[in-house]
């Protein structure tokens, strides 16, 4: 029984709240170290306000997950960690966003910098038109490494954190397009971790795949956070009691509850909460 | 529930109705089947225009090659159809060089134009400079002859001295001008085809904005842009009035673009606008020429097409 299935178990077992050996290793390790601590955050696209007064630490070597009904705010809050969401010209925000004690508005921290120290997986994989190795390549080439060497080791060892080395190691000259989209969302993965980031930030990454597929990427989630930190908005609410250590619920734009996973779903302290985990809306 | 009632307060039936009605529609499934055939011959006018242009243009210049032969055509270096020289190669000579001077000021212009518009300019600005760029695309030919001949020509004569009044360089100038809209338009379009998804990959990868567009947006839409280049060269190589005013009438095989030459389409124009007899060589070398120019515009057609299909990066 893999440590996934065991985990969906136990996130399925009743009322008793159940804490992993590995988990509780990890609560005594005293206070978490942060790589995100957001305070006062509100953003508006327009005149339209999508944040309100959000503050949420987040924290190192964990999975955090994000759920909320749509529309909730949840993937902008995410594309906010990494200035995506000032791709859409009109947002503006108040507030303070600091990544490892660092401002992110602050000028000596670049947007190119921040989004190399903070990757993201998207909604629908979107490979570049390329073959396996340009596209996992893509990040350390635009970052000026260019041997040859260098890179055939960035792109096996992405593609091996990945978990799909086996799969395309005597594909990597085929076009991403001529995989499956379980197989691209993964090679959209590995490109993430091509950079090595810290924080790898994941748009619902399984809501296009279908459950095989799925079930690998969750598992793959579970071995990322050893080494990374990992923010993920998910829709599926078994997902995210899952594969994630806390949970935060959103709701038109603010954040209700924030709490460690076992407990945000089985003993939440907010009647919207509640009503939001046991489908009474969303 | 509600009855439905007619004017006179009578019970409605909706199937009733419909069944009055169908006797009504039987004349309406003949215009269905009408219809069809009147759209098919409306297409078949264009297919219909184009085998008949081939057709005069293959027997004509049978008749042609007949007094002259294919391999005298095609690699004599004189063209004085006058004193009976017909080696066609300093008209497709003079067609070239204003090609090539028209790309090289449309291609790189064009292209710079299509990025800026699909990749940095706000909607605002896109908004008034599309419209623009369409008005330069509607300009007829005829005012862009005389803009080369005495506005573009006085200028270059004052960087150049010596220039003739008519040269190659000036046609060929503003036969680039002429396509930049094409250029632009055909090219933004690609790119505005890349989708998004695929720009906010790069810049999650922490890729500055030239990046994107060098590495990303450009790659993805290649086969758009390639194809966008070629058919506004073969609308250069096609361009009639610009090289008629401004390059003048001198059949002339050379690479230097300062000279006077003629084109393929000027001659046509001068022998089909003079008092050319009926019958004559030069009235059948017309068809021979406009042959040669059919050909160079279908290959460049074909190119185009081969190059969408086999380069098209799949997204």
């Amino acid at each position: 029984m893999s440590k996934l299935q065991e985990k969906r178990k136990s996130s399925e077992s009743g009322s008793n709240i159940k804490v992993s050996p590995a988990r509780q290793q990890e609560m005594n390790k005293g206070p978490m170290k942060s790589v995100f601590e957001v305070e006062n955050l509100n953003l508006w696209y327009g005149s339209n306000q999508a944040l309100y007064e959000i503050s949420m630490q987040i924290p190192q070597n964990q999975v955090t997950a994000i759920i909320g009904p749509s529309g909730c705010g949840k993937s902008t809050y995410l594309k906010a960690l990494n200035r995506m969401v000032e791709m859409v010209p009109s947002v503006k925000t108040s507030g303070t966003i600091k990544y490892n004690d660092q401002n992110i508005y602050k000028d000596k921290l670049t947007v190119e910098y921040l989004r190399t120290k903070v990757g993201m997986v998207f909604q629908k994989p979107n490979p570049f038109p390329k073959s396996v190795y340009d596209n996992v390549a893509y990040g350390p080439r635009v970052h000026g490494i260019k041997k040859r060497a260098i890179l055939d080791q960035i792109v096996e060892k992405s593609l091996k954190d990945a978990a799909i080395w086996d799969e395309l190691k005597d594909r990597l000259n085929e076009n991403a397009y001529s995989l499956s989209g379980g197989q691209q969302q993964r090679v959209c993965i590995a490109r993430a971790l091509a950079v090595e980031p810290d924080v790898i930030l994941m748009d619902e990454p399984t809501s296009a795949l279908d459950p095989i597929s799925t079930l690998k990427v969750e598992e793959l989630v579970q071995e990322l956070k050893k080494k990374y930190s990992i923010v993920i908005v998910t829709h599926n609410m078994q997902q995210a009691a899952r594969i994630s250590d806390n949970t935060a619920f959103f709701l038109n734009g603010e954040l209700i509850e924030y709490a460690d996973t076992n407990k945000l779903f089985q003993n939440p302290d907010d009647k919207r909460t509640e009503d939001y985990i046991t489908g009474r809306f969303g | 529930m509600d009855q439905l009632l007619n004017n006179e307060g009578k019970e409605l039936n909706v199937q009733t109705l419909i069944e009055d009605k169908r006797k009504n529609r039987m004349t309406g499934n003949i215009i269905e089947k009408i219809i069809p055939v009147f759209l098919f011959l409306c297409a078949s006018v264009s297919i219909l225009t184009t085998f008949g242009i081939v057709f005069t243009l293959l027997r004509e210049s049978i008749g042609f090659f007949s007094d002259t032969s294919l391999v005298e055509f095609y690699t004599g270096s004189s063209w004085s159809p006058w004193s009976g020289e017909f080696g066609v190669l300093p008209l497709i000579g003079g067609t070239l060089l204003i090609t090539v001077v028209a790309a090289v000021v449309a291609v790189p212009i064009g292209l710079m134009s299509a990025i800026f518009l699909s990749e940095y300019a706000d909607d605002r600005v896109r908004r008034v400079i599309k419209p623009i760029l369409e008005v330069l695309a509607g300009i007829p030919t005829v005012v862009y002859g005389y803009f080369a001949l005495t506005f573009v020509t006085p200028i270059l004569q004052s960087f150049i001295p010596g220039l003739g009044i008519f040269n190659a360089l000036s046609a060929g100038i503003v036969v680039g001008v002429m396509i930049i809209p094409m250029i632009a338009s055909l090219s933004e379009d690609a790119m505005n085809a890349v989708p998004n998804s695929l720009r906010e990959g790069a810049y999650g990868l922490g890729s500055t904005k030239l990046e994107v567009v060098i590495k990303v947006v450009l790659p993805a839409a290649f086969s758009g842009i390639v194809a966008s280049i070629v058919l506004a060269v073969s609308r250069a190589i096609g361009e009639t009035m610009i090289v008629t005013i401004a390059a003048g009438a001198t059949p002339n095989l050379t690479m230097d673009p300062t000279e006077s030459v003629q084109s393929m389409t000027a001659f046509i124009v001068q022998a089909a606008t003079g008092d050319t007899s009926f019958g004559s060589d030069i009235y059948y070398s017309l068809y021979a020429v406009g042959m040669t120019l059919f050909i160079l515009t279908l290959v460049m057609n074909l190119i185009a097409q081969y190059i969408s299909h086999r380069f098209r990066e799949e997204y």
